[in-house]
């Protein structure tokens, strides 16, 4: 019997690109982002469940679900 | 849970109707110039942007709720640093060719006109929400000025909202990407 293993999947914010607005800050629901000084914004990878609900949000468009390596 | 700040766009919504009524209103608008500024140079954080930017609130609001927006992704160009501080350098412009106007009229050098003047091109008249020798003509050329540069940039968030995403201004809004700068110098990255 294969296993099968889940590759868990997280957002992932382009910072350079990023224009620190805060949109993804308030909806996400496990409260995993935040805006680092005014710069950008950073996902906290222990606590995003890759919902998504912030790519949908995000008025720059540049926050991606990726899988994250075992 | 909704907080107080989430009712801003109540405000800014506000802003906008009563400059039709009384153009002297538009000096209310300072505000949002100011504290932005304030919060980026004390705080060193965009805070008016992710909490208080009431503009950004009616945006999401008409584009999200009321469904008015496309939400397409924006254009690559538009997110890009080049047209953001571009887009910046020419509202700096703009805006103080609007003060230079308002110190003519205060410098009794110009007449005052009653006019709105939208997307930097299109005169409207404005007459209907003047109502005579309060102030300075001066200040009344300061009003007149600062609400076509609010109407202005309310009618450019509103058609990226129905062509992108709802709050699609944000990307190129000139104060976010001052204050974004402020912060970014202020905390050396």
């Amino acid at each position: 019997m294969a296993k099968t293993t889940r590759i868990p999947r997280k957002a992932q914010v382009m910072e350079s690109l990023c224009v620190a607005c805060g949109c993804c800050v308030k909806v996400c629901p496990m409260k995993a982002i935040s805006i680092y000084k005014g710069i950008k914004a950073v996902v906290d990878q222990k606590l995003c469940v890759g919902c998504g609900k912030c790519v949908k949000e995000c008025p720059a468009s540049v926050i991606e679900i990726q899988e994250v390596g075992p | 849970m909704k907080m107080w700040y989430d009712y801003l766009w109540i405000l800014s919504l506000s802003y906008l109707i009563l400059g039709f009524f009384n153009i002297l209103f538009a000096w209310l608008g300072l505000i949002c110039f100011f504290t932005p500024l304030v919060i980026s140079v004390v705080k060193g954080t965009k805070g008016y942007c992710n909490r208080y930017c009431g503009r950004g609130q009616l945006f999401s609001l008409l584009g999200g709720r009321f469904g008015l927006s496309r939400k397409r992704d924006v254009p690559n160009w538009m997110k890009s640093k080049a047209f953001r501080y571009g887009f910046l350098i020419f509202f700096f412009i703009m805006f103080f060719q609007m003060l230079w106007n308002t110190y003519l009229v205060f410098a009794g050098a110009a007449e005052l006109k009653q006019v709105v003047t939208l997307l930097w091109t299109f005169r409207v008249s404005w007459q209907w929400a003047y109502h005579g020798e309060l102030l300075h003509p001066g200040a009344a050329q300061f009003a007149f000025g600062f609400y076509s540069v609010m109407l202005t940039s309310t009618i450019l968030g509103l058609i990226t909202m129905i062509l992108f995403k709802p709050r699609s201004w944000c990307v190129y809004c000139p104060m976010g990407t001052m204050t974004q700068l402020i912060c970014k110098v202020k905390n050396k990255e």
